[in-house]
């Protein structure tokens, strides 16, 4: 496969038990993704296995551009600092404007097709495509031909016939977006599937991490061996699958915390540590993100009650206190006020909450501009 | 029975070995090697050339799905009697859910009929443990049993009967006809949503795991009421390492319990997930390595007695969308001979009388089909396959008999293919295509 591509995981699979099965064919097997090349020549090549539509292997004069963004594992190194780098110099671009809009695609139709409600994650988009000057149509599952029963595949198709650019795909299914992907010739960018991956939201975690500890800093991560505390429900959150996956592409150390009913099974495959001790972890941290508690894993006995999960697992100011002078505090939202973080510590010091949402838009601006730009190329 | 003429084997090679003549007249085989030519039935008799082909007892399936009555779109009787006889199959146990589910003698008699009708194989319904299927009281057990279908393996298969006290009673009361209990162990409260194994994959792919401890508390358990109430007790598709030592251990300190595994666990994992495709979607799920390495082991040392495949059609848009909103279930009966060549014989685990055993004499002793899992010799029933061990073939799904194409091993190479079929002296296939209905019930 190509440079771009990065599957971390290829290392912990196991190999094949014989010939017939196949398995090891199946295997994309690229484990480093080249982070030693030169320059961030390119936004990460996507190939998932599934989709197969890119990334055949030894293209000459590099990877095809990135036909998707479905997982943050789509990212190496040099095409997640791209995206940052893209999304820094978009925001400057807009600063300098009397209306902040840029003309870059003008007559491209990006589709939100949301399958499940993330109102802020949609309006993110929105603001997002238009601020490129791209035609937006908001196509949610609600009251549309879905919720009578249409399939992801009929409506994959009637997107496909409108004409779609690029598809933002929001779903209650892990993996929608992969089997979407399949079926458009457009872009698809998954912007949350089921309890799988939140790639764009890992992005803009990075790119607001960047900004607070190393700021100016373009052209490489700038979060090298910095330590990202992660708290809360591991097991359900795509926000955490895709953060975990882009820290560690971009050098960040993670660490997990969480009860151990809520970490997933394997996560000792991961780049992580883990512990238990969210006190301990955050007195080494450089910065905390705190995960949402779904009401349903309260009643899932997951763990015994909200004000016990609050007592362990929660951020107040007292554990706000023992993070570094420089540390930050992030969620992905919407909050639940009292239960994973006080609004004392969402509101107070060090709280980048508000600025992950504005970075939210730039964030996807970059990833919608490389995309339907043909990746690298139309960003130089 | 109608008189069936007379068919004149040549070349064949019982079990992978000495080649020699099959006369087959008048349903047996009637005379084998040099006799063969001299029997008076060989004058005139229908040659069928097996030069270098293996012979084996005509296989016999004790899991499999032909979705008929209710979901004649994915499969019917004929339509999976096809698909089993081009397998190399000339039995399939039915299982019972269906719509309306097989828990009454009327139920089990009308798919034993449409099993006559066609004519390929002999179809042997399963009855249903409990009424609907739904786990709350027993079904009518013994009409099932004393029906034309004669009924002998029970098996809530898609669910487990998962009531310890409802799973002694249904172990204790088909004694009476020396019934099986075919469980389908998945303890509920433990995979309660779950889409694939429970492990690294699972955990990276977001999706809610199906751990290998639901299958084996389930088996536990029910080793320890088989053998409490002396009773026979059948494990399907079992799928985990953990799985293949409580049968073991069953099985040693002389609990009467028998094992399955399916053609698909021997031969993918979990990694096939990746990418979302539904058609790898299955119940058990596929596991890992280690638990294939376990399921072969468990096979080639007689642990596990059976390979069954748990054939599971599917139509097309129940496959076509998200994982979590799939059918869990795939194809198997026409590629089940060739996964245990290439992962039991190719490897050497099996030999060609352990294929015969693992997939046609040990189903039928268990399922209590007096004419299938014969020897192949003299006055035995002219019940056989002739496989070429040494072909190869592409899967396509669209090219199987089956009315779906849910096949996991699209695409694959296997080797080992099915040439003749013959039931009680019919040719069901011959040439690899179905030759004609081979008056199974007359």
């Amino acid at each position: 496969m190509t440079a771009g591509i990065r599957t971390p995981t290829a290392t912990s699979t196991q190999p094949a038990t014989d010939p017939a099965s196949g398995t090891a064919a199946d295997r994309v097997a690229d484990p480093v993704g080249r982070p030693g090349e030169a320059a961030p020549t390119t936004v990460g090549t996507v190939d998932t296995p599934g989709t197969g539509t890119v990334g055949t292997a030894g293209t000459p004069g590099g990877p095809p551009p990135a036909r998707h963004l479905l997982s943050a594992a789509d990212l190496d190194l040099a095409g997640a600092v791209h995206v940052l780098d893209t999304a820094e110099r978009l925001a400057q671009a807009i600063a300098g404007r009397e209306v902040p809009k840029l003309p870059t695609l003008r007559g491209r139709t990006v589709v939100n097709l949301f399958f499940e409600d993330s109102t802020r994650t949609r309006i993110s988009f929105e603001l997002a495509a238009k601020r490129l000057s791209a035609d937006v149509i908001n196509f949610s599952a609600k009251g549309s031909s879905v919720s009578k029963g249409e399939s992801l595949k009929d409506t994959a198709l009637t997107l496909q016939a409108m004409g779609a650019d690029a598809v933002v795909c929001r779903h209650p299914s892990s993996g929608a977006p992969h089997r979407l992907a399949r079926w458009v010739d457009g872009h698809v960018v998954n912007a949350g599937d089921g309890t799988h991956e939140h790639p764009t939201q890992a992005l803009l975690d990075a790119f607001t991490l960047r900004r607070h500890l190393a700021p100016g800093v373009t052209g490489r991560s700038g979060l090298e061996d910095r330590t990202v505390v992660v708290v809360g429900d591991v097991l359900h959150s795509r926000v955490a699958r895709s953060n975990v996956l882009l820290l560690s592409t971009l050098g960040a150390r993670v660490v997990l915390v969480a009860p151990p009913t809520l970490l997933p099974r394997g996560f000792e495959h991961w780049p992580v540590e883990v512990t238990y001790d969210l006190d301990a972890a955050v007195r080494r941290a450089d910065a905390v993100m705190m995960l949402r508690v779904q009401r349903e894993r309260m009643e899932g006995a997951f763990f015994p009650t909200p004000r016990e999960y609050t007592r362990h697992f929660g951020l107040d100011e007292r554990r706000r206190a023992l993070l570094p002078e420089h540390g930050v505090v992030l969620h992905p939202g919407p909050m639940n006020r009292g239960v994973e973080i006080t609004p004392q510590v969402a509101d107070g010091n060090g709280s980048v909450i508000v600025e992950q949402v504005a970075n939210g838009v730039l964030v996807r601006m970059a990833v919608l501009y490389l995309l339907l730009t043909g990746g690298l190329d139309g960003a130089r | 029975m109608t008189e069936v003429p007379a068919l004149l084997v040549t070349g064949a090679r019982p079990y992978g070995e000495e080649p020699t003549d099959l006369l087959l007249a008048g349903g047996v085989i009637a005379a084998t090697g040099p006799d063969a030519h001299r029997h008076p039935a060989a004058d005139g008799a229908r040659r069928l050339d097996a030069t270098g082909l293996v012979a084996l007892p005509g296989l016999v399936d004790l899991h499999t799905h032909l979705r008929e009555p209710g979901r004649e779109d994915a499969e019917t009787v004929e339509s999976g009697s096809r698909a089993a006889a081009l397998g190399g199959y000339t039995a399939v146990f039915a299982m019972p859910n269906t719509d309306p589910v097989a828990d009454t003698a009327g139920v089990v008699e009308q798919v034993y009929r449409l099993g006559r009708d066609a004519g390929l194989v002999d179809v042997q319904p399963i009855g249903a443990v409990t009424v609907g299927r739904r786990g709350e009281r027993l079904a009518e057990l013994g009409a099932m049993a004393t029906s034309a279908a004669r009924v002998r393996v029970f098996s809530d298969d898609g669910d487990c009967v998962a009531d310890p006290l409802l799973m002694r009673r249904a172990l204790e009361y088909v004694k009476a006809f020396d019934g099986v209990v075919a469980q389908h162990a998945e303890e509920p409260r433990l995979t309660v949503g779950a889409q694939l194994h429970e492990g690294e994959v699972s955990g990276r792919l977001g999706m809610t795991g199906w751990p290998a401890v639901a299958e084996e508390a389930i088996i536990a358990r029910d080793c320890l009421l088989a053998a409490h109430v002396g009773s026979r007790l059948h494990v399907c598709h079992l799928s985990t390492a953990g799985s293949v030592g409580l049968v073991a251990a069953a099985k040693a300190s002389g609990t009467r319990v028998t094992a399955e595994v399916t053609p698909h666990h021997l031969l993918l994992t979990d990694v096939r997930a990746e990418g979302y495709d539904p058609v790898f979607k299955v119940n058990p799920p596929l596991r890992t390595d280690a638990d294939v390495d376990a399921v072969r082991a468990g096979l080639a040392d007689g642990t596990i007695d059976v390979v069954a495949t748990d054939h599971a059609p599917h139509a097309v848009q129940d496959k076509e969308c998200e994982w979590d909103q799939a059918r869990p279930g795939m194809l198997g009966l026409q590629t089940a001979l060739s996964v245990v060549v290439a992962t039991m014989v190719r490897t050497g685990l099996l030999d060609w009388r352990g294929v015969a055993r693992v997939m046609s004499e040990a189903p039928a002793r268990i399922g209590g089909l007096a004419d299938h899992g014969r020897p192949l010799a003299e006055g035995e029933p002219a019940t056989l396959v002739l496989v070429d061990p040494d072909a190869v073939w592409t899967v396509r799904g669209t090219e199987l008999a089956s009315r779906s194409t849910n096949t996991p091993f699209e695409g694959m190479e296997l080797p080992g293919r099915v040439v003749h079929t013959v039931l009680r002296g019919w040719p069901t296939v011959v040439d690899g295509r179905i030759a004609a209905a081979a008056g199974v019930g007359v």
